[in-house]
């Protein structure tokens, strides 16, 4: 039974270990990246789901499969999940010893002297006239900013021993809690936030974001019931779109107003230039200008000579040219009998173009630029049961086909209008085509965590940055009384130099350090003598990897990333 | 914003020019290792005799200084011409710039072309500080095929942005995607040769011929080192400056969109390599092998991302 529980103990504590390692970090870092990958390749639901529906009609057979195993939303899907939350509690697992291990090392002193300076890979010696204890105030003089120890060896020799460069682990820490941070506000911003689109006409139309039914589309955060929408409204008094000659699109610019907080409800509004690029920032929430499009103005005089008046939105089938299509839909004025009134409902139907040309019939209409040129409709107008007494909602962009198919509503004209021009129904109603007006569609957005998921963002790098930049690099300086009178000085200094991470680099500030260190009060008379400055890789240009090597596995050994432990030299 | 398209024809001759220089520099690139392999023993020789060590990168500077050897000669003229192609590949720029009053980088020719040219002056800047000159060929390869490309199959006319590019950001996030991406070709290339050297020189009858031509495996990793840990801060900044401009254009600042998901896969792919270089037993070939994925992720997001799929990203749609 004992022995059960250490079997299951060890086998957690190893799977906790193995989670934990560089090399399960590594492998996850790989299948994140490569998981990713049917995201690009695929089409995915979040983007286009058009686009999805036509791949599985072209793949029958592995299409539904795909579909099946998430492929078509790989961000969403639970094995993409899967792997970043092994990745997460791989990160935590990593973070938490060398957490530890970092502020162990903050109290800790710089180790002891090497016997062998002359074996680090930056080394220098030098005999000078002062003494030792001038040498040494001197060192620590110059090593201002370094952790150091002074030490004492028998016969009168003295050490220092500096290191520095202990924010490039921090820098490291901060940069993988950071991003863990950012990873919680996408997270956050997921479950409470929410964005939806609606369209307003820009003729002075109001909108205000007080409950779901107001958007056309709406995708609510995973706790969002929509009863708690930031409270704002919008007025849409006018849109501009300019396109260059070509059809490229130049600029867009809506004037809005906006109010919020106390202005709701009175006439206090605060103008804004709607821009893409400019979103509209209030209550914490943000107003995009997503699209635009137009509404064709159509006048209906009935019978009995009583008009109707309604512009539309109908929506664009073609972004390049704005040609549109919709349906704009009347009831008969006057008539209480809802039986009589669903045979005399109308619905004008078709195509819209800014810009209108023919083809070479002249009957069919297109659109050959997006602005508002020369504006026309191809129209079929039908009349009789609309179904919108049903209860069931219907497009404003289309009338109910079945209406049609069961010959409850019938098509009654279709002709060709410019702007202006009218046409006459066999009961004598006349319908004409009297204007065209502007609408825009935008996107309303509420996401609280994003300014977190900044802030995260802004510590990730700068860790980066100090993780990168700073080197964690130790020098030694042992000062010996120069017995043996060799080189005329009275004492001789040796420094010697190690870099304790992978970047190249040390050589250059070692070789400034060390002329400084041994050029205190050197004796006049004294033939300089720098030994074996043997190893300064980056003046000769030669390897510096081996002795680093040894440096990096203890440092790493150190940091938790469970590896043979090995010491410092 | 009118066109000026008197500049932009000088931009586009430019252009090609440069693309010539660089063909012919890495031709006298290929000459120097063409010919060099004798050149270098000899100068190896030569240090030996002034006292210095035998470094198979040692720089010959000042050691040798009289009667250069032919190979270092045709060596030299090629960066000399590297030089010169970039100055005018930077004026093709530049003039792109004055034709449209925007920042040259509107479009995928554009991109590619400040991509390439953020690799060539990386590649410079490297060959300053490090004796790599052997590379040269290697390294403007790449470099003249994506320019040959995008001025055939991707060239746009000189032109406006559309409405989504109009920002500030524009400028910001795309130069640091730029730069960073043109680095870290040259850190792809360094990582690609390594690979070879390291063969080479555990078994020195492979790649017999490249590989003795190659500088040490070790400052080829150094390089590719050097370079990646340039790039990657600024390439997190850029990927950062883009989430927060799609957070002001697009509406989020983060929508999974291809050319945002590949870029986040490379960044994963450069973490991976500077994770492999702290890991036992992945340093030095597969940490390479690391580099070399990130190379190719890279050239994906530069053309495979733009061409086949289509997302936000206004000059995904070619022209
Ligand atoms: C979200 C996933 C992760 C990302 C994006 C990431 C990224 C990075 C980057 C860019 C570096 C380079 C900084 C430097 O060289 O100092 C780094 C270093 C490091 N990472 Fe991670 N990391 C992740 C997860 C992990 C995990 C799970 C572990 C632990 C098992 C870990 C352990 C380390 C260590 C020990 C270093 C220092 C390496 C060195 O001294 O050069 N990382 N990481």
């Amino acid at each position: 039974m004992r022995s059960q529980i250490a079997a299951a103990s060890a086998f957690l504590r190893n799977t906790w270990r193995g989670l934990t390692s560089m090399r399960t970090a590594l492998v996850l870092l790989f299948l994140l990246a490569l998981a990713a990958l049917p995201g690009v390749l695929l089409p995915q639901y979040s983007l286009n789901s058009g686009k999805v529906a036509e791949y599985k009609a072209e793949h029958s057979t592995i299409g539904p499969w795909l579909d099946k195993l998430g492929f078509f939303n790989v961000f969403a899907a639970p094995w993409f999940a899967a792997i970043y939350l092994l990745l997460f509690i791989s990160l935590i697992g990593c973070l938490l010893p060398r957490t530890v291990e970092y502020l162990r090392q903050l109290r800790a002193r710089p180790g002891l002297t090497p016997r062998n300076l002359s074996r680090l890979p930056h080394h220098a010696e030098r005999t000078v006239d002062a003494d030792v204890d001038e040498v040494v105030a001197a060192g620590r003089q110059r090593l201002r900013g370094w952790r150091k120890e002074i030490g004492e060896e028998p016969g009168g020799v003295r050490t220092i021993s500096a290191e520095r460069g202990y924010l490039r682990e921090a820098g490291n820490l901060v940069f993988h809690f950071s991003m863990m941070l950012l990873l919680v506000g996408l997270a956050v911003g997921k479950l409470v936030g929410y964005e939806g689109q609606v369209i307003v006409r820009a003729d002075g139309s109001q909108w205000c974001n007080s409950g779901l039914f107001n958007y056309d589309s709406f995708r609510p955060g995973l706790t969002v019931d929509g009863t708690n929408l930031s409270p704002f409204c919008v007025r849409v008094d006018s849109f501009r779109a300019n396109y260059l000659p070509s059809g490229q699109a130049d600029t867009f610019h809506a004037d809005i107003a906006y109010q919020a907080g106390d202005d709701l409800g009175t006439d206090r509004w605060n103008p804004y230039g709607l821009e893409v690029n400019e979103p509209l920032r209030v209550a914490g929430d943000r107003v995009y200008l997503l699209g635009h499009g137009y509404a064709p103005r159509f006048v209906v005089t009935f019978p009995d000579g009583q008009t109707r008046t309604q512009a539309i939105q109908w929506r664009p089938t073609s972004t390049a040219t704005l040609l549109s299509e919709g349906a704009t839909k009347f009831d008969p004025p006057g008539v209480t009998d809802p039986a009589e009134r669903r045979k005399h409902q109308l619905a004008i139907t078709g195509l819209f173009a800014p810009t209108a040309a023919y083809d070479h019939t002249g009957k069919i209409l297109t659109s050959a630029f997006p602005m508002v040129n020369n504006p026309a409709v191809a129209v079929d107008v039908y009349r009789g049961d609309l179904g919108t007494d049903s209860g069931s909602p219907q497009s404003i962009f289309s009338i109910d086909e079945r209406m049609v198919r069961d010959g409850r509503l019938n098509k009654v004209a279709r002709q060709n209008l410019e702007l202006g021009q009218e046409l006459t129904l066999d009961d004598g109603t006349r319908i004409r085509f009297d204007g065209v007006e502007q609408w825009i569609s935008i996107q309303v957005s509420h996401d609280p965590a994003q300014v977190w998921v900044l802030v995260a963002a802004v510590l990730v790098l700068a860790g980066l940055g100090a993780s990168l930049v700073i080197k964690r690099r130790r020098v030694w300086l042992r000062v010996r009384p120069n017995g043996a009178g060799e080189g005329g000085g009275r004492t001789v200094v040796e420094v010697g130099g190690l870099a304790r991470t992978d970047q190249a680099g040390y050589g250059e500030e070692f070789g400034r350090l060390a002329g400084d260190l041994l050029a205190a009060r050197t004796s006049g008379t004294a033939p300089n003598k720098i030994v074996a400055d043997r190893a300064d890789p980056e003046r000769t240009g030669s390897d510096e990897a081996g002795p680093d090597e040894t440096s990096n596995k203890t440092q790493r050994a150190a940091a938790g990333g469970g590896h043979d432990r090995q010491d410092v030299p | 914003m009118s066109i000026n398209s008197t500049l932009s024809q000088y931009s586009d001759l430019s252009y090609t020019t440069a693309i010539a220089i660089y063909v012919f520099a890495m031709l006298l690139h290929a000459a120097e290792n063409a010919f060099g392999r004798r050149a270098v023993q000899r100068e190896q020789k030569a240090l030996v005799a002034a006292g210095g060590v035998p470094l198979a990168e040692q720089p010959s500077r000042g050691v040798v200084d009289t009667g250069r050897a032919l190979p270092e000669r045709l060596g030299r003229m090629g960066v000399s011409l590297t030089v010169l192609g970039a100055a005018l590949h930077f004026a093709s720029l530049a003039l792109r710039g004055l034709a449209t009053g925007r920042v040259p980088w509107g479009n995928m020719y554009e991109y590619i072309s400040a991509v390439c040219l953020g690799a060539v002056i990386a590649w410079l800047v490297m060959l300053r500080r490090h004796s790599v000159r052997q590379l040269g060929a290697f390294v403007l390869l790449p470099l003249v095929v994506l320019m040959f490309l995008a001025g055939t199959v991707l060239y746009a006319q000189a032109g406006p942005v559309v409405p989504a590019l109009k920002s500030y950001w524009l400028v910001i996030h795309v130069s640091a995607m730029v730069i960073s991406s043109g680095v870290v070709l040259v850190a792809g290339v360094a990582s690609l040769l390594y690979l070879v050297k390291a063969r080479h020189e555990a078994n020195p009858s492979t790649f017999a011929k490249l590989g003795s031509r190659l500088p040490a495996a070790d400052a080829l990793d150094r390089l590719a080192y050097r370079t990646t840990v340039f790039a990657l801060p600024l390439m997190t900044f850029g990927i950062m400056a883009g989430a927060i401009w799609a957070e002001a254009a697009w509406g989020r600042y983060w929508g999974w969109d291809p050319k945002e998901t590949v870029a986040l896969v490379s960044w994963v792919i450069y973490a991976a390599y500077l994770h492999s270089r702290a890991t036992a037993g992945w340093r030095g070939n597969r940490a390479a092998w690391v580099n070399v994925v990130g190379f190719a992720a890279t050239v994906f997001n530069l053309f495979f991302v733009n061409l086949v799929t289509t997302g936000l990203h206004s000059y995904a749609g070619v022209g």
